[in-house]
């Protein structure tokens, strides 16, 4: 089980994106980052850090629970969900989606829609830490942390110390992620 | 899965429910209080008894999950022309429903429904017997009020021997820590005690400090009067939540009661309006809860 | 050549259980033993051989409702049960309350030939309760035993005055005893499961008061009276007390009195609504003790048959009744510790007795009336199919111990068993 990255690659990675972010908006002037439950949310937090030490500027972080706007609930079912919170009002804003690995694009896509019920941002943007490819819908990432080339029968795990005491993204050889 | 009684839930998976019910609560307050979760998913309605506040609290939190509401009452309809209940069900599933919310004059009804059409079936009240989806929107207005029903106490006060929604509070509130008083005459006490995790009492005056939660029920003024109780004037003097005895309750205590309310006889009219009288928190809870049990239903059912 | 030959089995005899061979011909029972030895051999190797039991309390729902059942099949369950004689309850459509129609129920009863079909009468006329029917006319068509089954008789003075009556003409006053006050439209027992179900329940004194109250009116005008399928412990002790005083009482339990209690009702299945309801594990023992002991003398099936569709309702909503020819001898069997006399004194001879009938309930011997019930004791099995038209029994899928075999009626061989030897 190959380790792909560490946690100082996941820091830099973090830290490169939070300057893209800062950049082509003007200095995150009317950014929300907004994290998908559950690795989307730490990220988010990490890259408002990473925003705030170098814009002394403190972007509002929400969190989303994509779990009613799944379309596979039948297949999958949710037994709980998580706190979905948006400080404050979206519209109007550049709403950055935050997640850990963008694969199909379907967490992406309820993301969006869930979005849509809270109102109509400027622009909505994604950020993930790594991008496996193999997408089934048309959505791209805006910024990325690591391109990581993967069959889609391997697994890509990221490992967080906040969610997971441990820090780092492997690839299992083991069946898909999804 | 259906549900339809509490008795069949432990207090995890109550707690669950009521965690997913909270979430709900956040839902219902978005600008636009709807998700996709239930989209393409059909609840069938079936209420046997007229009820409009409980029909239209399902109705909501389908609604809230994108699902599609068919709505059967009796009246003007095959029934009056004699078909049974199983037919009319079984006519109904036909239809192509998800899921269906009973509520029915006899107990046991709603289990009939689930063992006839297989299908999941909400109880939405039976006779005396249960009303389990607002014993959960009554739990929740208490947890989200203290925090947790862990050692509070209790009192159900009013006619309970006739009352679903005191039996299924029963079973709620004690399997999620609370202690639960009944107050009343003994006509409207349960009959036997012996299956009841309560404790009784007669007089009012003698317990209303102690409680935590006066839950009221409905005294059914129609039926009152007649046989169960000498006088309704009778009934206020000794269970009437009174100013008298408002002012008797420990401050932190709370008033409940499942509505409809009669002003002036199990409650006096300015309590009714009281900042402690968490009346309509249990109106708007009722829809998340029962959008919790439509989606823990439905959400994750592969055959659905 | 006489008919049959019932070889192999043990007679229950005046001394007891004797293994010996059964001649039946000319409707008799010719010989037993040594002098028995000519007729179709019937194997019965392993059965007991006593009277054709006897049923005190059975509705048969002809005329008026014959999609639940009628006096064919109720005969041909009743046979299939050991039963040669059954007492057909008057709550028909119309309801027995004259001479013409009781001469109806037994006239069918002798057309379909299974067994002896004895019509009851009510008290009341159309069983309402406001004045009295037409026992006279009854009585001259035969009619013994007197009964509003179904419902009390509540009026005091209105049950005086029919106990006058039939005393006089030694007949029998038979109570369903519910007063309808303290039954308050009940469904269930009122208990500890009626008080969790929430539903409306009729308290064991509904049944005691109107036993204790008509026990004095039996006193008073020195009519018997047959209390019908007690239910409450504190009936019996009304009925025991009563005994000892001398008063011309007797009394039936229903099979399923003997072996479910009101835990059952817990599923709202309907298979156990019936009234009396199914009371408390101690009601339960109480009776079993009773039958035991006999104070009460007899047990009667309260056969009462309801169409599919009328019992798959909710609980509340449906008909009252089980049906319990086919299951009673099992259920009697399972559920007490009575031995095989036993049995057949409180399902055959003293039903028998009381009924007033003369060619049942007679312990076998040379020439007495060949009704017979041969049964094995021992059998396991558990009851699907019936002969009734209507399947209602708390009884289906159960396991039971003890299996009528073979019933002969008047001599003829009118049950076989399907499993029994050829």
């Amino acid at each position: 089980m190959p380790q792909v990255m560490d946690a100082s690659d996941i820091r830099r990675a973090l830290h490169r994106v939070a300057h893209e972010i800062t950049e082509q908006t003007e200095g995150a002037e009317g950014v929300v980052l907004v994290g998908i439950h559950t690795r989307g949310v730490p990220l988010a937090n990490r890259l408002r850090d990473a925003i705030g030490s170098f814009e002394e500027t403190w972007v509002p972080v929400g969190t989303l629970d994509i779990g009613l706007y799944r379309d596979d609930l039948a297949d999958r079912p949710v037994t709980n969900l998580a706190k979905t919170s948006l400080p404050v009002d979206i519209n109007d804003r550049t709403v950055v989606l935050v997640d850990d690995v963008l694969y199909t694009g379907r967490t992406v896509r309820a993301a969006l829609d869930a979005l849509t019920d809270f109102g109509r941002p400027a622009a909505v943007r994604l950020a993930v830490l790594v991008d496996r490819g193999h997408r089934q819908l048309p959505i791209r990432p805006d910024y990325v942390g690591k391109n990581l080339p993967t069959s889609a029968g391997e697994r890509v795990s990221v490992h967080l110390e906040d969610t997971d005491a441990e820090e780092g993204v492997w690839i299992y050889s083991d069946g898909g992620d999804r | 899965m259906s549900f339809l009684d509490i008795e069949g839930h432990d207090r995890t998976d109550l707690e669950a429910t009521l965690d997913l019910a909270d979430e709900f609560i956040e839902v219902l307050r978005r600008p636009i209080p709807r998700v996709p979760a239930l989209q393409g998913k059909t609840i069938a309605h079936i209420f046997y008894e007229a009820s409009t506040r409980t029909r239209l609290s399902f109705e909501r939190a389908a609604k809230a999950l994108s699902a599609d509401v068919m709505n059967f009452a009796p009246s003007g309809s095959s029934v009056s022309k004699g078909e049974s209940l199983k037919d009319t069900v079984l006519t109904l599933r036909a239809m192509g429903p998800d899921l269906m919310v009973v509520r029915h004059g006899a107990a046991g009804a709603p289990h009939r429904v689930a063992a006839w059409t297989g299908l999941p079936v909400i109880n939405a009240g039976d006779g005396a017997h249960q009303h389990p989806t607002q014993a959960l929107a009554d739990s929740l207005t208490i947890r989200t009020r203290f925090g947790k029903l862990d050692g509070l106490r209790v009192g159900i006060i009013g006619d309970i021997r006739h009352s679903r929604v005191a039996r299924s509070n029963v079973a709620a509130f004690t399997a999620l820590g609370a202690e639960v008083v009944l107050v009343a005459p003994r006509t409207l006490l349960p009959v036997s005690s012996a299956e009841w995790p309560v404790t009784m009492s007669e007089s009012l005056d003698e317990i209303i400090e102690d409680l935590d939660v006066v839950y009221l029920l409905r005294i059914q003024v129609e039926r009152g009067g007649a046989c169960v109780f000498p006088s309704l004037t009778e009934y206020v003097s000794r269970f009437g939540l009174t100013s008298r005895r408002f002012s008797a309750m420990n401050p932190e205590a709370v008033v409940m009661h499942p509505g409809p309310m009669n002003r002036g006889i199990e409650i006096a009219d300015s309590i009714a309006d009281d900042e402690r009288a968490l009346v309509l928190d249990q109106v708007s809870n009722g829809v998340a809860v029962r959008m919790a049990v439509l989606f823990r239903l439905l959400g994750g059912d592969r055959n659905g | 050549m006489a008919d049959y030959l019932l070889a192999g089995g043990s007679v229950l005899t005046r001394d007891g259980l004797v293994e010996a061979n059964v001649q039946v011909g000319n409707g008799t029972i010719e010989a037993i033993g040594a002098d028995a030895r000519s007729g179709e051999v019937i194997d019965c190797a392993g059965l007991i051989i006593g009277p054709g039991l006897v049923d005190l309390h059975a509705h048969l729902r002809e005329p008026g409702q014959e999609w639940k059942e009628d006096i064919g099949s109720a005969s041909r369950a009743a046979v299939a049960g050991g039963f040669t004689a059954i007492l057909a309850m008057p709550n028909t459509a119309p309801p027995t309350d004259a001479g013409h129609l009781a001469r109806y129920i037994s006239d069918r009863g002798t057309e379909v030939g299974l067994c002896e079909i004895v019509p009851t009468g009510c008290i009341t006329k159309s069983m309402e309760g406001q004045r009295l029917a037409h026992l006279d006319e009854l009585s001259d068509a035969g009619v013994t035993v007197f009964t509003d089954d179904g419902a009390s008789v509540a009026d005091a003075g209105l049950l005086r005055r029919a106990m006058e009556y039939v005393a006089e003409r030694g007949g029998l006053i038979s109570q369903h005893a519910e007063d309808p006050g303290l039954a308050d439209g009940g469904h269930m027992h009122e208990g500890t499961v009626s008080s969790w179900l929430g539903m409306r329940a009729l308290p064991s004194e509904a049944e005691t008061t109107i036993v204790a109250r008509d026990l004095a009116l039996a006193e008073m005008t020195g009519c018997r009276y047959h209390v019908a399928h007690v239910s409450a412990a504190a009936t019996v002790g009304l009925i025991a007390a009563a005994k000892q005083n001398g008063l011309p009482v007797t009394a039936e339990v229903a099979p399923h009195h003997l072996f479910f209690t009101e835990e059952a009702v817990r599923t709202m299945n309907p298979v156990y609504k019936m009234y009396p309801p199914l009371r408390s594990e101690a009601d339960a023992e109480a009776m079993r003790a009773a039958l035991e002991s006999g104070v009460i003398d007899a047990v009667a099936t309260d056969h009462a048959p309801h169409a599919a569709h009328e019992k798959d309702v909710p609980f509340e909503e449906a008909p009252r009744g089980v049906i319990g020819l086919e299951t009673a001898f099992a259920a009697v069997r399972t559920s007490t510790r009575l031995d095989p006399a036993a049995i057949f004194d409180r399902m055959s001879v003293r039903p028998a007795r009381i009924a007033g009938l003369s060619r049942h309930g007679r312990i076998p011997a040379t020439g007495v009336a060949a009704n017979l019930a041969v049964v094995d004791m021992d059998e396991q099995w558990t009851p699907t199919k019936f002969e009734s038209k209507s399947a209602n029994s708390p009884f289906a899928g159960v396991r039971l111990t003890g299996r009528p075999k073979y019933t002969f009626f008047e001599g003829a061989l009118v049950w076989r068993d399907q499993e029994a030897g050829q």
